[in-house]
């Protein structure tokens, strides 16, 4: 039986997906569409705890559509529809019983142009997703802002500044503020779509030590179109081609020695 | 010579041939500009201005806080039409602010382009077409005749279905400008859906939404037809929920078809209060609402 039979296969689409222990996500089976037209194909992905995973691939292969199903973002788009499972710990998150509110405010989320919310504070704009899930400690809240702010390297720069607003700052400080925003909830994983493909070097390499410093704490996963990035910053690399993930592993190995000929090449640069 | 060159020398031949044109030209439509601007502002100008010189006179402490007296000896005042036109005006905005916003948001962030959406937009564009007689008209039968009597609330009904749909379509279009991005930011920290679109999209649009309202209670001012078929008007202060009521529209025009001097007088001085009143209200919403977005950015208040 080939691959392709086996996939359209009764066993195989009666089998069912469970979480996996001792991966933080474990993206099992998982299909997505945008109308008719298919995006991803049969994904399946294990990511552990601590650990950054970078998703590279050329324009177009489904590494924005992966990356904004690991929180159900993606079912904000128009006609998006996806099938299969994305575990969080043992918790799928496409259960129907999950309510994906919830499932955000685990995983926090960092986009490809820094976007802060354009009527607020810098302190607000941190504050924001604290406040508008009901936390009023104002002492906490404080003490929340200042960490996140040092978390994503901010702090200092704006410490005497946290009254102007958000959009007032270069575009490589919205992003580390989009950053510390994010990490005010306190996320157990946190995606980060092409974080700094709108940054100049300087500010890109700030992130990236960012990144390094963050996963002592949780769990990144970040799509990039920068090779040397991904090399830089990710212990496990994932290559997808046309909506298919073509291979998995630790990135030493994807970047020096991969399985298939199709990462060879877009590796060293023959296509992408 | 090259064909690049040759090219070149074409373009640069057209370049300089047509730069006295061009110049002409740009010098043209600058004046034509401003002498569209010139043209506008002479009829808004000198409407403020003959309003000033004929109206500013009549004002005085009686004339703005006492009702109407003797109309040849000119005693008295347009008290009751103040009170009137702020209670009616008060009471439409606070049904057509909330229902035009909420429907602008349900428009823009909830229904997106169902049928339902577009057959709401497409009857809301009717609705502001719609003659403001013909809203009088309705008002009377649905408010004034089942009650029995000119009321408030029939004309704060009417001058309602005037605001409703400029205060949709102004919410709904600033709406839209909001970049995705914005929401899909609120979302990603576990925001409830409502509360990402009051917090957050709807105060990145505020200052859009705002015009719109300013906009609608501007137009529900001055609108005079309306009012005759709801609340009629009287020279006395507010009495009760089933009472007549007086307002500034109506008073000028009851005003202007008087054939005394001093009704003359009151007449410019009420078209100045409306004109104030417009005037002031734009200015104070903008002043307390986007007061601080200017510099310093706004709290988040919950």
């Amino acid at each position: 039986m080939t691959s392709e039979e086996y996939l359209s296969s009764q066993d195989y689409q009666l089998a069912k997906t469970v979480a996996k222990p001792g991966y933080k996500v474990s993206v099992q089976r998982l299909n997505s569409w945008f109308f008719e037209k298919k995006a991803l194909k049969e994904i399946n992905l294990d990511v552990k705890e601590n650990t950054v995973t970078a998703l590279i691939g050329p324009s177009g292969c489904g590494k924005t559509t992966l990356i904004r199903s690991l929180n159900r973002m993606n079912e904000m788009t128009l006609g998006a529809r996806v099938e299969g499972s994305v575990f969080l710990d043992d918790v799928d998150i496409y259960d129907r019983t999950v309510d994906p509110v919830i499932i955000k405010r685990r995983i926090g989320m960092v986009f490809q142009k820094p976007n802060p919310f354009p009527t607020m504070s810098i302190y607000d704009n941190v504050a924001a997703g604290l406040r508008l899930n009901g936390i009023r400690d104002k002492r906490l809240i404080n003490e929340i802002v200042e960490e996140s702010l040092k978390g994503a390297a901010l702090w200092d720069e704006v410490k005497d500044e946290l009254g102007k607003p958000g959009i007032s700052l270069s575009g490589g400080q919205q992003q580390r503020l989009c950053i510390a925003r994010a990490l005010a909830m306190q996320p157990e994983v946190l995606l980060m779509d092409e974080p700094t493909s709108a940054l100049d070097p300087i500010a890109s390499a700030k992130i990236e030590e960012l990144m390094h410093d963050l996963k002592r704490d949780l769990t990144i996963i970040i799509v990039t179109h920068n090779m040397q990035q991904a090399a830089r910053v990710s212990d496990f690399t994932a290559f997808m081609y046309l909506g298919e993930l073509i291979e998995y592993g630790p990135t030493t190995r994807i970047f020096e020695n991969p399985d298939k000929e199709l990462t060879e090449r877009y590796i060293s640069g023959k296509f992408g | 010579m090259s064909k690049r060159q040759e090219r070149m020398k074409i373009i640069q031949n057209a370049v300089e041939r047509t730069n006295a044109r061009r110049k002409l030209m740009n010098t043209v439509f600058t004046y034509v500009t401003i002498g569209c601007v010139a043209l506008a502002m002479i009829p808004l100008g000198s409407i403020l201005i003959e309003v000033f010189k004929n109206g500013a006179g009549a004002i005085n402490a009686e004339f703005l806080t006492q009702p109407q007296g003797s109309i040849i000896t000119g005693d008295g005042g347009i008290g009751p039409a103040i009170q009137g036109t702020l209670l009616v005006m008060g009471l439409a905005s606070l049904i057509g602010i909330p229902v035009g916003v909420l429907t602008g948001i349900y428009l823009s962030e909830y229904a997106r382009d169902s049928k339902f959406a577009r057959a709401v937009r497409f009857f809301n564009n009717v609705m502001t077409g719609l003659p403001s007689i013909v809203i009088g008209i309705v008002g009377f039968i649905l408010l004034v005749v089942t009650v029995g009597s000119f009321n408030i609330m029939a004309g704060a009904f009417a001058l309602s279905i005037i605001m409703i749909p400029i205060v949709v379509g102004v919410t709904e279009e600033t709406l839209k400008l909001v970049p995705n991005s914005v929401r899909e930011a609120g979302h990603s920290l576990g925001i409830p859906k409502w509360k990402v679109t009051i917090f957050i999209t709807l105060m990145a649009a505020k200052s859009g939404v705002l015009t719109g309202i300013v906009l609608a209670m501007s137009r529900i001012a001055g609108e005079t037809a309306p009012l005759i078929m709801t609340i009629l008007g009287t020279s006395l202060f507010f009495q009760c929920l089933d009472c007549p009521v007086d307002a500034l529209p109506l008073r000028i025009w009851r005003l202007a078809s008087l054939p005394y001097e001093h009704a003359e007088s009151f007449g410019w001085g009420a078209a100045l209060i409306l004109i104030l009143i417009v005037l002031s209200l734009s200015m104070v919403l903008r002043f307390f609402v986007l007061r601080r977005s200017g510099g310093r950015a706004p709290s988040l208040k919950l």
